[in-house]
């Protein structure tokens, strides 16, 4: 029923929200791609955040939040009835700003999704583990501590346990928000060639403070301000050719 | 002219920050001596405050040793195996406390299970699952205000609802519901910090795998929240096992000398022994001795259950 060979993964058409009265996004119209990092710049405040965290329901959990408009995700609306917000939140993972592992062993926290989905088989969860880790470039740093407590991992390992963690259900996309602003510069720098390498699998949307990293990483580029969407195309495109003189002046480091 | 209007600048900011330094340095001066003289003030109000505090420590702690060594001193020569084995008896040589220690142990057995229960459930609802609407409001916090009100009156509601109109008389089932009523709205309030104190981000990690409530509830808050949980109940426990008004008002027998087997026997139990041995001193002094022995028991137990409650609260420091 739901193809998930889809070219595109998420069709946005028209979402409004509203943190109480005040509205947080204005009417959004965005399209991501299969197999593409699309990352979210902004100044701070500029709803992009909130954007990412609509995408797969998450801001739910903030009382008082109020949205319109359509989030086609392989051609079902997710704010649909019948959407089932556990299974949507299943094909879309997401890893959050601040590294937040369970205080739990490593082992438990990479398969806590696959155990409360159901996955008993104790050798199909331990490939599970292993691969997981193997795609977040972390199994040969714990490999031999699986069973000690994850925060005893330096920060930027936190975050690709989290990252692991969220490979674990294996989902279609993963969302990012701010993944690496907590983090120095060579655990960045570690978690963007990660991100790289994920690519060819998942989709990816990254939130991100840094131009360079918008940069570097992405291949399309969307650029928020005071909760519109202001431009979004090619990561190329938008770095060197702007269409909307607000673009510019945001990534020349006029404002912002 | 420009260079010159340039020099002139400077020589005047030059002028302007020698000025400036002067008075500073005799600010700097003015303002040293007068910390000098504060601050040998606050070291002194420092010290009067410090000793004012330890003479209210040591108001309370020469109070709790007057009251320890004069039920210790009573007990001397009463609590011995004899005491803790035999029933009751009118007789003082030949009463002990066995029966009244089995009343206390099954107070304990049903107010246990009754209060974890219902009060960390009643918890869970309030804290995760209720919105935050005025009704929900209203209801929280008037089972804050349920926590102060006085033991006597659940003791009037324990007999209404669970002595009269249950006919459970004053079994320890009657009893142990009583005491479960008085403690829950503490052990619901206490379970209620531990659970908010589960930091949100951890909730987060569990929604954003596709987990429900009760999954996220069962698999990452409960087990941080438990030890939390566990110290504010133990505690509440320990309360319920100290009451005796709620008791005496169930109308609980004076001397029993049945001991109880099941939880529809009636019973008695440590605090109530306390109290109707004190009664009767005047007419029987050794009353006195008994009941100084009941006392060093029943504190006994307290001061292992709080114990157990604060090892279980370090742990869980160490582990988060």
């Amino acid at each position: 029923m739901t193809n998930y060979e889809n070219k595109i993964v998420y069709d946005v058409k028209g979402l409004n929200l509203w943190y109480g009265n005040d509205q947080a996004l204005k009417d959004i119209n965005i399209k991501i791609n299969k197999n593409e990092v699309t990352a979210i710049i902004g100044p701070s405040g500029c709803g992009k955040s909130t954007f990412i965290k609509t995408l797969n329901r998450m801001i739910e959990n903030i009382p008082g939040v109020r949205t319109t408009g359509e989030i086609m995700y392989h051609g079902i609306n997710i704010f649909d009835k019948t959407m089932r917000v556990e299974e949507l939140r299943t094909r879309v993972g997401m890893v959050f700003q601040k590294p937040n592992p369970f205080p739990k062993s490593i082992y438990e926290n990479v398969l806590y999704g696959p155990k409360i989905h159901g996955v008993k088989d104790k050798q199909m969860l331990q490939e599970i583990l292993e691969t997981s880790l193997k795609s977040a470039a972390l199994w040969d740093e714990v490999k031999d501590r699986l069973h000690d407590n994850a925060y005893g991992l330096s920060g930027g390992q936190q975050q690709r346990l989290c990252i692991a963690r969220a490979l674990a259900v294996q989902p279609d996309v993963i969302l990012m928000d701010e993944p690496t602003s907590a983090l120095d510069p060579i655990a960045t720098a570690k978690i963007e060639e990660l991100i790289d390498s994920l690519k060819s699998d998942y989709s990816i949307s990254i939130v991100t403070h840094s131009m360079q990293q918008a940069g570097r990483i992405s291949d399309k580029t969307a650029f928020f301000l005071m909760g519109e969407l202001v431009e979004f195309g090619n990561t190329e495109m938008i770095f060197s050719n702007p269409r909307d003189k607000r673009t510019e002046d945001y990534i020349t480091g006029r404002f912002g | 002219m420009s260079s010159d209007e340039k020099v002139y600048e400077l020589d005047y900011n030059k002028m302007n920050n020698q000025k400036s330094q002067t008075n500073n340095e005799k600010n700097e001066r003015k303002s040293v001596h007068i910390d000098q003289k504060r601050i040998d003030r606050r070291i002194l109000i420092n010290q009067i405050s410090g000793k004012v505090f330890f003479s209210s420590t040591l108001f309370a702690l020469l109070v709790l040793s007057i009251l320890l060594y004069r039920i210790f001193s009573q007990s001397i020569g009463w609590l011995d195996l004899h005491f803790l084995t035999s029933k009751l008896s009118i007789f003082p040589e030949k009463a002990g406390i066995y029966g009244v220690i089995i009343g206390s142990l099954g107070l304990m057995a049903v107010v246990i299970p009754v209060t974890l229960v219902l009060g960390v459930s009643t918890a869970i609802y309030l804290e995760e699952y209720a919105g935050k609407s005025r009704v929900q409001n209203l209801i929280k916090v008037n089972i804050s205000n349920l926590a102060s009100v006085p033991s006597v009156i659940f003791g009037l509601l324990g007999l209404a609802l669970f002595g009269r109109f249950f006919k459970l008389g004053s079994s320890i089932l009657a009893g142990g519901l009583t005491l479960s009523l008085l403690v829950l709205p503490i052990v619901v309030v206490s379970s209620q910090e531990a659970l908010k104190a589960v930091p949100g981000f951890l909730r987060e990690a569990s929604y954003a795998m596709g987990a429900s409530k009760w999954t996220t509830i069962r698999k990452v808050v409960l087990p941080v929240a438990i030890p939390g949980i566990l110290t504010g109940a133990i505690l509440s426990i320990s309360r319920a096992i100290g009451e005796t008004a709620p008791l005496v008002v169930l109308g609980i027998p004076a001397l029993l000398l049945k001991v109880p087997t099941n939880l529809m026997d009636d019973f008695t139990a440590l605090p109530i022994q306390i109290y109707y041995w004190t009664l009767d001193t005047v007419l029987t002094p050794e009353y006195a001795n008994l009941a100084a022995a009941t006392i060093v028991v029943l504190l006994i137990t307290l001061f292992l259950m709080n114990s157990i409650a604060i090892i279980i609260r370090n742990k869980s420091q160490k582990g988060f």
